[in-house]
């Protein structure tokens, strides 16, 4: 096979992008960045599945394993104390990181998938009744859609869909309409994993506020990417996964407002979420310990704290500037490309790149550029609704982080060229 | 290291872009639709069936290039077949693509051997055997749409 043309080089190298942002240096921190895969360099654009994972975080994990491990907060011994100090400084970490009020409004989950359903089954089961509504978007990851159908299923109340445009954007209008009295918790995506646009969430928590309805944010998506500050946003609940963000997997967050969190029955039964309990009564922990039933993940929590030091080493305004420019080159580059069509062209976007070739299926895109040794996602991202809202099938999907580089989309432009030749 | 031209034929890039039978049966009497929902690729597939006899057949719907093909390819091999000899050409098929051999039976397979490049990439084997999946229920007269997941 002849090898594709090469688009023409765009010159300057990535690192003159953002000032004071070496990604060379950074990419040193990510052992797997330096492997081959298929005989070809790794190039990974499948950030937004899951993340790359930093030497400190690797090594959090081991030195868990080898040096600190026991059960937390019930032992009187010093590895127990140890552990358990350690597992609650992540916590504190966490609040920090997304600036909560207090770290019992940090509730450790496996990730965001259970974080919503814990808010469904508990916050959900008390407040929505025969006849009420869940507002959500047109935009969610079926992990925000699907725990609030079974929910509404469940007491009879109605899902309801804010519609968004032709370039993926909330039609901001629209959802206001749909908020009424029977609307009982909107739930949100901060950033969309198939398209990548970015709510307006001051504007959306405002309306729904005015009319006192709560909302839950799938952070899932913006977290790596940005920095996000509850409490300027003011969202009731911010859900989040640890395994996005450069983190372990099975670890993720529930952030909820201390009031809210109070008032609702715990979510599973059973270790730690007690403070006493006989046959006939038992009382619950006090926040977050009231939801965090069993043995939790305590590496996968000391690890994500890791992650976040190592974030905030780096900067996330930093990270933010530099992948905007990435996003930026990307878009550039591969809508230059006659035949393909960006889906998701929203103007407030962070992270992602789905896209579309004329007369060529996107799971053919992903084997081809596969064996270029370019990692992208191909398929419906989770979010069937919004292949049918473009009426495509699929997309394929580059998602980046911030130790990507221009040359590698660079080598995706030219993978699509070589997709291209393939078909020709 | 597989080479992507064992994938993408010629053969089967043609078949894709031109899909033969591709249209529905409206006096058919089985039918099946076929859904891989990891990659959204969505095929019916129309019979009539006269005693054993594959009298006619098409299909319709969309997928990608592999899929496409095979469904295409799928059925000139069985029209005018049993439904004992189709049956027979899926399992020596299926071999194909996922061993990359046919053994003694590579002969029954004629054309159909261009997919046997396949089997070097695990994750289109669903692509390739969705359509014959399909084509099983409808043969067998089953109700609920074939997945591969
Ligand atoms: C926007 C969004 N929400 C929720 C999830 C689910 O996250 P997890 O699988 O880590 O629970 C994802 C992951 O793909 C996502 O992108």
């Amino acid at each position: 096979m002849t090898t594709a043309a090469k688009l023409p080089s765009t010159g300057s190298s990535a690192r003159a992008f953002a000032t004071g942002f070496d990604v060379e240096k950074i990419r040193r921190d990510f052992p797997i960045l330096a492997r081959d895969v298929r005989g070809k360099k790794l190039v990974y654009l499948d950030n937004a599945a899951t993340s790359q994972k930093p030497r400190v975080v690797i090594d959090a994990l081991s030195r868990y394993y080898e040096l600190e491990n026991a059960n937390i907060h019930r032992g009187v011994h010093f590895l127990s104390e140890l552990a358990t100090a350690e597992h609650e400084r992540a916590r504190q970490t966490v609040q920090q990181f997304i600036n909560a009020a207090d770290a019992k409004e940090i509730v450790f989950v496996r990730g965001t998938t259970e974080a919503i359903n814990l808010v469904a089954q508990t916050y959900g089961r008390v407040h929505v009744g025969a006849g009420d509504e869940v507002l959500i978007t047109a935009m969610e990851h079926h992990s925000n859609i699907v725990p609030w159908q079974l929910l509404c299923e469940e007491k009879g109340a109605k899902l309801r869909v804010a519609p968004i445009n032709d370039d993926g954007e909330l039609l901001l209008e629209e959802f206001a309409k749909l908020l009424t009295s029977r609307t009982k918790i909107v739930a949100v995506a901060h950033v969309s994993n198939a398209l990548g646009t970015v709510n307006p969430l001051r504007q959306i928590i405002q309306l729904a506020h005015q009319k006192n309805i709560p909302v839950l944010v799938d952070g899932a998506q913006a977290v790596p990417h940005m920095k996000v500050d509850v409490q300027t946003l003011d969202c009731d609940f911010y859900a989040f996964s640890s395994h996005k963000m450069f983190g372990p997997t099975g670890m993720g967050v529930l952030y909820g407002k201390a009031s809210l969190l109070e008032a609702m029955p715990p979510y599973q039964g059973g270790g730690e979420m007690i403070s006493s309990v006989t046959f006939e009564k038992t009382t619950y922990n006090k926040l977050p310990f009231k939801f965090e039933a069993g043995t939790p993940n305590i590496a996968g929590a000391i690890a994500m704290g890791a992650a976040i030091e190592y974030l905030n080493a780096i900067g996330m305004s930093k990270i933010a500037a530099y992948e905007h420019e990435l996003l930026e080159h990307a878009t550039r580059k591969v809508s230059a490309i006659p035949g393909v069509r960006l889906i998701g062209t929203a103007k407030e976007k962070a992270g992602v790149l789905s896209f579309v070739i004329e007369g060529i299926h996107p799971h053919d895109v992903g084997t081809i550029l596969d064996q270029e040794g370019v990692a992208i996602r191909t398929g419906h991202h989770c979010a069937q609704p919004i292949m049918d809202r473009f009426g495509i099938p699929a997309t394929a999907r580059a998602s980046f982080a911030f130790y990507n580089t221009k040359e590698e989309v660079d080598a995706l432009a030219n993978g699509i060229l070589k997709v291209q030749e393939v078909f020709a | 290291m597989p080479d992507l031209r064992d994938l993408y034929q010629e053969v089967i890039l043609e078949h894709s872009k031109a899909p033969r039978n591709f249209h529905t049966i409206a006096q058919a009497n089985q039918k099946a639709e076929g859904f891989n929902p990891l990659c959204g690729d969505h095929f019916t597939v129309y019979v009539t069936v006269d005693g054993d006899a594959i009298q006619d057949i098409g299909f319709q719907g969309s997928g990608c290039a592999i899929s496409k093909a095979s469904a295409s390819m799928m059925t000139q091999a069985v029209k005018g077949k049993s439904k004992a000899e189709a049956k027979k050409l899926f399992d020596t098929f299926h071999k194909l693509v996922t061993t990359g051999e046919a053994n003694g039976d590579r002969n029954d397979l004629g054309k159909l051997a261009v997919f046997s490049g396949v089997s070097e990439f695990p994750v289109r084997v669903k692509c390739a055997t969705l359509a014959w999946h399909t084509l099983q229920a409808a043969l067998e007269g089953k109700q609920e749409k074939v997945s591969t997941e």
